[in-house]
């Protein structure tokens, strides 16, 4: 196991803890960034959207895993990003601007949310942030003038610097380096006062207020940073889909980003990665053994939300820290052999204070 | 005078848990609120962290008026706090519920921490530095980054009091630092406020049981019951007051 020895308060404040960590990093960088020219288009366009869910599930990481606050109408944030992106391209504002504006107009839908949830916590924040998510669905359907209602509106394909960002390809290397981008702010925010403040409302509202944290604050900036995080996610959605529908954001999504959290890991931002490759990839890896399963088992319907409960629950009992927390263990399995001991994998049973809700 | 409270009421409904109690400390002093379960004490605390609004009456610090000061401008005023049932962030380790302390003197901006520029930076390197003071104070480098939820309760305590130091206050509200302690760890407990007080020259106010950690400690004592001052002296003064006895023993009311 790796010790690292800190002579300095700067090396408490790199993101990486030492070299070998800025080494697999800038590799798997570099590995995502050629991974087009290995792969078909179909697994560069699922990539892209697991990019996209990894944005999006970093910004309710943020909210729910770290501040605390549960919200069940993610997926109005990623609409309203969509469809912001979408009006303003076809409006034919050059994509460099809508796209942040799609992440500050879904920020300042957060700040509408989050100022009248200020006192609210558990259960009904849940069912405040569950109503916003409907009337925010409602609004995409019914609006038909802007949102062109049922009808669907078509995205129209952007340029950067006259580069067309059209087809997988482009979404993938749009979503990969906004991906970067959003992890670079979010550990930023993770190791100033914001962090800290944020993860002091999640512990203890009433000493943090007492240590000086202003509530009401930085809680409507945790509503506004994770809904302009999911904004540009949705930005990137709109292109990633083509033709916006306004049923496609409906709590079904809300759901699935709460599944990134919970299953990828709360409080950790490896866990909102981990959370959107099981989100994305599960659907996949269902329709790869479909047709090999026994009797008509793979064509049940329902199989898929099923298996995502399941894995949910299994998730919640066995492993309260998520995949991410499972990664360690095993990471620490192999790092203390010969000389581990059984305590260091005893079943977790401490929660966090956001998955009691 | 370093604090006052004057005429100090709070009445929940039909209930007055603090009944017009005036009381001063003096810079440097150790200052101690006993009195049985109920009394009101930690209701006073309350009330100067402006968790809880006094009905009347008025809060005094630095010579300056905070009653109507917003609970989380508090700790920058120079009033840090513990709580009697340890309020720690669990999931957090050691040095960042320290850094939290620190909170309270945060200059760098909002945008300078989303994209960690020099100022923010800056920042850190001083909180960290005044971490690294309290921690070396309180001798608690050992757990400098063991998560809060797997310590033993005795030096969860003695976090507790270092984030309150890391606040960097003149005034110290310490509500109940021996309860759940061991005779040893209460025994500990007092040298540190007793450093504390020496050391930092900060002026503290507690709420204590332990009538030996009284003593021990405290310059003046303050004794309540049903939210009304009994009796306020030395801690000799306080013990034998006759109103004090019959608080804690029961009696007949004075003739």
């Amino acid at each position: 196991m790796r010790h690292v020895f800190k002579t300095s308060y700067t090396q408490d404040l790199t993101i990486w803890r030492h070299r070998g960590d800025l080494f697999w990093y800038g590799l798997l960088v570099l590995i995502l960034l050629l991974l087009p020219r290995l792969l078909g288009t179909f697994y560069i366009g699922e990539l892209g959207a697991v990019f996209i869910f990894a944005i999006g599930g970093v910004g309710l990481m943020l909210l729910t895993g770290y501040t605390g606050l549960v919200n069940l109408g993610h997926a109005a944030f990623l609409g309203i990003g969509a469809y912001t992106n979408a009006i303003l391209l076809t409006a034919g504002w050059p994509y460099i601007v809508t796209l942040p504006a799609s992440g500050l107009l879904a920020a300042i839908a957060g700040v509408a949310i989050g100022i009248p949830t200020l006192r609210m916590s558990g259960l009904y924040l849940a069912i405040a942030t569950l109503a916003f998510g409907q009337i925010v669905a409602t609004v995409l359907e019914k609006w038909d003038a802007v949102t062109h209602g049922f009808d669907g509106f078509a995205v129209p394909t952007p340029t950067i610097l006259g580069v067309e960002i059209q087809g997988a390809t482009g979404v993938y290397y749009a979503a990969l380096v906004v991906l970067i981008f959003v992890l670079w702010v979010s550990v930023n925010i993770l190791r100033t006062p914001l962090g800290r403040a944020m993860v002091a409302i999640r512990d203890s509202e009433i000493s943090a207020q007492s240590m000086g944290v202003n509530l009401k604050l930085y809680k409507t900036i945790a509503f506004a940073i994770s809904a302009g995080i999911t904004g540009l996610a949705g930005g990137l959605f709109a292109q990633y889909v083509n033709f916006l529908a306004p049923d496609s954001f409906d709590i079904l999504l809300s759901i699935q980003f709460l599944t990134i959290v919970f299953v990828g890991g709360v409080g950790s931002l490896h866990g909102a990665i981990f959370g959107a490759l099981f989100v994305r990839l599960l659907p996949q890896a269902i329709a790869l053994v479909r047709d090999d399963l026994p009797g008509n088992l793979g064509h049940l319907p329902g199989l898929e939300p099923s298996l995502f409960g399941l894995f949910l629950v299994l998730c919640i009992l066995f492993e309260p820290e998520g995949i991410y927390g499972r990664w360690i263990k095993i990471k620490l399995w192999f790092q203390t052999a010969p000389v581990r001991r059984r305590t260091g994998f005893r079943r977790q049973k401490s929660y966090a204070r956001s998955e009691r809700v | 005078m370093l604090f006052q409270a004057e005429q100090l009421s709070v009445r929940f409904g039909g209930i007055r848990a603090v009944d017009d109690v005036s009381f001063g400390v003096e810079q440097g002093e150790v200052f101690a609120l006993i009195g049985p379960n109920g009394a009101g004490k930690t209701t006073i605390f309350n009330m100067i962290s402006r968790i809880y609004t006094p009905t009347s009456g008025r809060l005094i610090f630095d010579g300056k008026d905070f009653t109507t000061v917003p609970p989380h401008r508090v700790a920058a005023l120079g009033i840090g706090r513990t709580f009697q049932n340890i309020a720690l962030f669990s999931n957090a380790t050691v040095l960042q519920n320290l850094l939290i302390g620190c909170h309270c003197h945060v200059r760098s901006s909002l945008l300078s921490q989303l994209a960690f520029l020099p100022s923010a930076r800056r920042d850190e390197i001083a909180h960290r530095e005044k971490a690294e003071e309290v921690i070396a104070f309180l001798g608690l480098e050992r757990y400098r980054d063991s998560l809060i939820a797997g310590l033993p309760y005795g030096v969860r305590k003695v976090v507790e009091l270092g984030r309150a130091l890391c606040t960097e206050p003149k005034l110290l509200l310490l509500d109940e630092p021996s309860s759940g302690l061991n005779v040893e760890e209460t025994e500990v407990m007092g040298f540190w406020i007793e450093d504390i007080k020496k050391d930092l020259g900060i002026t503290v106010i507690m709420v204590e049981h332990d009538m030996k950690l009284v003593s021990q400690v405290s310059d003046r004592v303050m004794a309540l019951n049903y939210g009304k001052l009994l009796a306020l002296g030395t801690p000799h003064e306080v013990q034998t007051h006759p109103d004090v006895v019959r608080a804690y023993i029961g009696g007949e009311a004075a003739a």
